[in-house]
């Protein structure tokens, strides 16, 4: 599957959630075999990670690789050593792809390039319908008992907007553990939408995409997880009404989870003035207080996970006019940063929320095995090292193939130092 | 510092009367003129790259570029490298290789104009973006108020119809603030934007509340095909509420004129009778449109850096 | 950018500096010689029109007219003639604003037009002013009247009319100044002006 396990990790000096005191922790065979002071080397390689802080490795909800079809902005080897370089030791590679994930055959596909490339484990999701058409389910079972073990289907990209179809998705999936995530868009409300409604989108003669356009999907889909027993979760949520729902969702016990992006966590629709398409993206950048409704969620656990929608284009994709550019912004890479920067920084979340939102719940979520565990000993050796140092976002320092990140120039307060995969090492900086 | 005219908001107050005095300059010299055309643009490369088509306001860049003896070159969409697919960056970058000092562009997509003038040196000249800006047609419109009304500053201006889609109602609202006119807009609440509210205008969904105390009625294209899509029931409908009738036009005030940028809708927006009226401005408009883009293109083009405009 | 039109462009440079060169009292006696040469010229002043170059020009064209009527009872026609738009050196200078063309009623066509400027210095006013002309119209002779020649003409030009000839080095300026628009008649000369001063 991955590489082989190679010779064992003593990891000096951490942080185990960023909680002290320090620890030394060994890695050998791909486990956690010991934790604790002053450990001597023995065979294995030493990595003085002196004041760092140490997590579970990070797990991604929501990834675009992009291949099969658009290779030229993304290979599932490119976008998941970037995920690897993010601090993430499992991704979900959603199925809008060419052709699409809406099949055993491709599912797979995908599920083995990411297991040869051996930079993070690749969990593919499946269409929920076929060609992601929105009219007929894909067989969703058999793509759960491949060898990609599917628990995640979406159409992301598309909303399923039919709710008959909605329901039986919700239902049927109950079968094998499945999770319907919604891309909640209610189409006939953003028909050539371009960015958020709101001031700016008037003045810009931009056609607005009205937050109620996704509130209104969500509040629909809770009810019908509500109503036949479903698992229902909600990518990229953007507004404060849909905070809101989730959280009155939630409290009705409805079995529902909502991820946010970290782009939603900083940018307001304020960057689309100068019509810079690197801003443009989907569900689009909304207004500050969307911006601090989002945070509060994340911090509250109303919004269960960051999942970063990495979204990868081509030069010509972007650097177009803001109506004929793709909507979309890469995020692997950026993300911790992101997440350190609007959500620990300011006291909104700490170390130990992290690990919950970036690798505990997502990995439940998915229903992955092995991610999202305990740092203790006996657990898989999926870790992630975290040090509070600086650094700019440079576009075109990133181990993606595409430079689309909105985060060029920013300064980042942490950064990711050593990303580990059942014990060996992935990424280092 | 290469400069562009982008949007209306691209002009302060000096800038705007600078186009305006200098547009009334050259009225008078070209109407004195026994042969219409001056020297001043010589040499220099005007493109006229036109996305979308436009008959009017494309003549209308071409006949001011060329009474100021500038080489005008026009680039239209249909039929050109762009419709094989080249990229808007591609064109941007094949003009800079022909050197073009201005750039007049009219693109279906907002913003476009910004996105060329990140690609090359000359100026340029926004000629109606999609639903965004239209400056010029703002400027030509302030300068026939002007005209015929001796002043700009103080009237009582209302925009009626599609406000939402219309780039010139935009242009238009933004000018008329800087130049100290009150502005107010009239449309069903369906044509209107969600944030109308921070524009500096008045809203009404009321035609015959405010044309009583108008000066200056301005009436916008409404396209058929918004219909469609229910933005209002029937054209019939729209023209009972919002055209602008005979009936309604001999309740405005004497001095009141009656706008249109065109192409118009007789019968919809305005009625015939209207618009061949004597309070309509909307020949002269076009006239003044050749003046007016002369003086945008002198004051841009005609010196070692431009007057007016934005830098990015 | 240069001043808004109407409003003559400011004396320059370090006023303490220059000195004057053509006192307020000379400046009378020479608009009135200048006045008495074209009643003497040939053809008088019948078909003359007198068209001042902006800004000053036309402050001097009207004075000269008014001192005609005063010396002989004609009345002679006097307009503005801006010849921003035919100049041959836009390209090199910030931006200018254009200053008023107001033909005379009755027009220039068949008349004997005198163009009238304050200063003659490159000749390149002129010459812009001569083809501006061209365009509008057919006069059926052009003279030239100045109140200061400084030399340095870089085109074959030559003005019929000179108020004073002021030697002066291509560093210096040459500011006239006139009671209309300055507040005080007088010829000045100083040291070089900012540098997007005018050369004419």
């Amino acid at each position: 599957m991955t590489r082989p396990a190679g010779p064992g990790w003593l990891i000096q000096g951490v942080l185990p959630y960023g909680e002290g005191p320090r620890v030394d922790v060994r890695l050998v065979d791909g486990t956690i075999v010991e934790m604790g002071t002053d450990l001597s080397a023995g065979d294995c390689q030493v990595l003085d990670a002196s004041g760092q802080v140490l997590l579970p490795g990070f797990v991604d909800l929501h990834t675009h690789l992009r291949e099969p079809g658009r290779e030229d902005a993304e290979t599932v080897e490119s976008g998941t050593r970037a995920a690897a370089a993010g601090g993430f030791t499992a991704v979900h590679a959603m199925a809008n792809t060419d052709p699409v994930a809406d099949n055993a055959g491709v599912v797979e596909q995908v599920w083995r390039l990411g297991a040869e490339a051996g930079h993070c484990d690749v969990a593919p999701v499946g269409a929920v319908t076929l060609g992601l058409a929105g009219v007929q389910l894909a067989e969703l079972g058999t793509m759960a008992d491949s060898a990609a073990r599917v628990r995640v289907f979406s159409d992301d990209g598309l909303c399923i907007s039919d709710a008959g179809l909605m329901r039986r998705a919700l239902e049927y999936v109950k079968a094998f553990d499945g999770v319907i995530a919604q891309h909640a868009e209610e189409p006939r409300l953003t028909v050539g939408a371009q960015m958020h409604e709101g001031e700016h989108s008037g003045r810009l003669g931009l056609t607005g995409w009205p937050s109620v356009a996704e509130e209104a999907i969500i509040a629909r889909d809770c009810l019908l997880a509500q109503h036949v027993g479903g698992r229902l979760h909600v990518c990229h949520v953007s507004t404060r009404g849909s905070v809101e729902i989730l959280r009155l969702a939630k409290a009705r016990g409805i079995d529902v989870s909502g991820e946010v992006t970290p782009h939603h966590l900083l940018l307001t629709d304020a960057a689309a003035c100068g019509y810079d398409a690197t801003y443009k993206v989907n569900p689009p950048l909304r207004s500050q207080d969307d911006v601090d409704a989002v945070r509060e969620g994340l911090a509250d656990g109303t919004l269960d996970v960051v999942a970063t929608d990495h979204a990868p284009h081509a030069p010509q994709d972007k650097e177009a006019e803001w109506g004929a550019a793709r909507p979309g912004m890469t995020g692997l890479e950026t993300a911790l940063g992101i997440v350190a920067l609007t959500m620990v920084g300011p006291g909104l979340l700490t170390w130990r929320q992290v690990a919950d939102r970036m690798s505990e719940r997502p990995a439940r979520i998915g229903r992955l095995l092995g991610h999202g565990r305990p740092l203790a000993v006996g657990e898989p050796a999926n870790l992630v090292l975290v040090a509070d140092t600086a650094w700019t976002v440079d576009r075109r320092q990133t181990e993606s193939r595409s430079h689309n990140t909105p985060f060029h120039g920013t300064t980042l307060p942490a950064r990711v130092t050593a990303t580990f995969l059942r014990g060996v090492r992935t990424a280092s900086a | 510092m290469t400069r562009h005219l982008l949007s209306a908001a691209d002009l302060t107050l000096a800038d705007a009367t600078l186009v305006l005095d200098t547009a009334a300059e050259l009225e008078t010299i070209l109407a004195t003129s026994s042969v219409g055309k001056l020297p001043t643009l010589r040499g220099r490369t005007v493109v006229t790259l036109f996305f979308e088509d436009s008959t009017r306001t494309k003549t209308s860049f071409e006949l001011a570029a060329k009474r100021l003896s500038a080489d005008v070159i026009g680039f239209a969409a249909k039929g050109s490298s762009v419709s094989k697919g080249e990229t808007l960056k591609d064109t941007a970058l094949t003009l800079e290789a022909m050197g073009a000092d201005g750039i007049v562009v009219r693109h279906s997509w907002s913003g476009a104009p910004v996105n060329l003038a990140r690609h090359v040196r000359g100026s340029v000249v926004n000629a109606g973006d999609g639903t965004h800006e239209h400056p010029t047609q703002a400027l030509l419109d302030a300068y026939t108020m002007r005209q015929r009304l001796g002043r700009v500053e103080g009237l009582k201006v209302t925009i009626v119809g599609d406000v939402l889609h219309s780039r010139v109602a935009r242009s238009n609202v933004l000018l008329l603030h800087t130049l100290g006119a009150e502005v107010t807009v009239v449309a069903p609440p369906t044509l209107l934007p969600v944030g109308v509210g921070t524009w500096p205008c008045a809203v009404s969904y009321d035609l015959d509340a405010v044309l009583p105390t108008s000066d200056v009625v301005m009436m916008l294209r409404v396209q058929r095909e918004r219909m469609g899509v229910s933005y209002f029931p029937s054209s019939r409908e729209y023209a009972q509420r919002y055209g602008l009738d005979v009936r309604r036009a001999e309740r405005l005030r004497e001095d009141t004129i009656v706008m249109h940028p065109g192409p118009m809708n007789r019968g919809v927006e305005l009625a015939s009778e209207v618009a061949d009226g004597p309070r309509s401005t909307i020949v002269a408009q076009v006239a003044n449109g050749v003046t007016v883009r002369m003086a945008v293109l002198y004051l841009m083009l005609g010196s070692a850096e431009p007057a007016i405009g934005v830098t990015l | 950018m240069s001043p808004a039109r109407g409003t003559p462009r400011p004396v320059t440079g370090d006023r303490a500096a220059a000195r004057t060169v053509v006192t307020a009292e000379q400046v009378g006696r020479v608009v009135d010689r200048m006045a008495h040469e074209l009643l003497e010229s040939v053809g008088g002043v019948s078909d003359l029109v007198l068209l001042g170059i902006p800004t000053r020009g036309v402050v001097l064209a009207r004075r000269l007219a008014a001192r005609i009527e005063v010396f002989s009872g004609a009345q002679v026609p006097v307009g503005a003639l801006d010849v921003t738009l035919y100049r041959d050196d836009l390209r090199l200078k910030g931006p200018r604003a254009l200053a008023s063309t107001e033909l005379p009623p009755g027009g220039i066509d068949g008349r004997r037009v005198v163009l009238v400027d304050d200063v003659l210095f490159t000749g390149r006013s002129v010459r812009a002013a001569l083809d501006a002309l061209n365009d509008l119209g057919r006069p059926s002779a052009v003279a030239l009247a100045v109140l200061v020649d400084r030399g340095h003409r870089e085109l074959p030009i030559r003005a019929d009319h000179v108020g004073r000839n002021v030697a002066t080095t291509l560093t210096e300026t040459v500011h006239v100044l006139l009671a209309e628009t300055d507040g005080e008649d007088g010829v000045l000369l100083g040291p070089a002006d900012l540098p997007d001063a005018d050369l004419t």
